[in-house]
């Protein structure tokens, strides 16, 4: 399965959330969510366990509530498959702060390694690109990634897009919390939110 | 050509109604799908400088959206025809889970005088697939009861956090007509 020259997904995320200073990073369900957890809990991680193909809908109703937020999607590619429609829902909105990152292993990795649609057809960058997501990159070094994760902090730019080609290699879980309500209410509350 | 019966001559002001309670309890997002019953609402909604009207592909891509805004601070309401609701049964999931205010506006089809035997089925499964899913079902059927409605289904969504969805009945918004 694994290819040469494909980038460490721990590695991306790690560079992504680096320097993140105040933005808040939604992890997509499955690997991906354990991906920003590793790269250390955060108060303002939103942690996905469900609703799969909603991340990047998250990170919109997120964006247009905090327009002066860098908000942050990381999801793999079946995640992003199955919530396709939400780039063209992105592309007409255009939140200058929602960055989204795929990280695209071009398999279900959570259920077997099934190979997805962007292994042979399916061109996120492109589908990115045609929904009016300007700023639609495909990354494949890790200084891409690093100037991607800088961009990030740019309010004025975006909505901006990058699908990572990364290793499929299976990588040790590590879960963050599966409480749905504290993690929100720990985003909102980080936010200067009050509970109801 | 399509038309309803009395929608698209007579524009009716329980949409008003509607919109003044959104207003009230400060809702800022607004997704929806277009549904014919809903063109006066969501003209209202896209001329209002408080509220942002967002168009979806589909109607679950809303239930994720509002879960954004409420973690960012801000209340929203999703606007969709009765056939919708299926489109989001998986995502209704995040409302327990996650705990934000959820409310929709599903405006009917499949009942009421229904011409199209295509709209029956979802329209008949649309309260129950909404009660299994966790959302407290209120119901208007004619204008006089919307701004009860409105009232007491913006309350309990966005003060006690109950999931709620107002039918908007194909009485009220007057059934489809397809004249060639």
């Amino acid at each position: 399965m694994s290819k040469a020259n494909l980038l460490d997904r721990r590695q991306v995320v790690s560079a992504l959330l680096a320097n993140r200073k105040d933005v808040v990073a939604i992890g997509g369900l499955g690997a991906s969510t354990n991906d920003i957890t590793a790269a250390g809990d955060h108060a303002r991680n939103f942690y996905l366990w469900g609703g799969m193909g909603g991340a990047a809908m998250i990170g919109l109703g997120l964006a247009l509530a905090q327009p002066e937020l860098p908000v942050l999607v990381i999801t793999g590619d079946g995640e992003m498959l199955m919530g396709m429609g939400s780039l063209a829902t992105i592309g007409l909105q255009k939140p200058s702060n929602l960055s989204i990152v795929v990280l695209d292993n071009e398999a279900y990795g959570e259920t077997g390694g099934q190979t997805s649609h962007t292994s042979a057809a399916a061109d996120l960058v492109g589908v990115a690109r045609a929904c009016g997501i300007a700023d639609s990159r495909s990354i494949s070094t890790m200084a891409e990634v690093g100037a991607f994760a800088k961009a990030v902090h740019d309010l004025s730019a975006g909505p901006r897009f990058a699908n990572v080609k990364i290793d499929s290699a299976s990588v040790e879980r590590i879960l963050p919390s599966r409480d749905g309500t504290h993690i929100v209410n720990r985003i909102r509350g980080d936010l200067g939110f009050q509970p109801i | 050509m399509h038309a309803r019966a009395d929608a698209a001559d007579t524009a009716p002001n329980w949409p008003d109604d509607i919109f003044a309670t959104l207003q009230r309890f400060d809702v800022r997002q607004v997704p929806y799908v277009p549904d014919a019953g809903h063109s006066k609402l969501i003209q209202r909604v896209l001329g209002s400088s408080m509220m942002r009207g967002i168009p979806l592909t589909t109607e679950e891509e809303g239930v994720a959206l509002l879960a954004g805004a409420w973690t960012g601070g801000q209340r929203g309401v999703l606007l969709m025809q009765s056939s919708g609701v299926g489109n989001c049964i998986n995502m209704l999931s995040l409302i327990p889970i996650l705990r934000f205010p959820f409310l929709a506006l599903v405006t009917m089809r499949g009942e009421w005088g229904e011409f199209n035997p295509w709209q029956v089925p979802m329209g008949s499964t649309t309260q129950g697939v909404l009660e299994l899913s966790g959302v407290k079902v209120l119901r208007a059927s004619n204008a006089a009861e919307v701004p009860a409605v409105l009232e007491a289904a913006a309350a309990q969504a966005y003060n006690a956090l109950t999931p709620t969805a107002v039918l908007l009945s194909q009485r009220l918004i007057g059934a489809k007509v397809f004249t060639r």
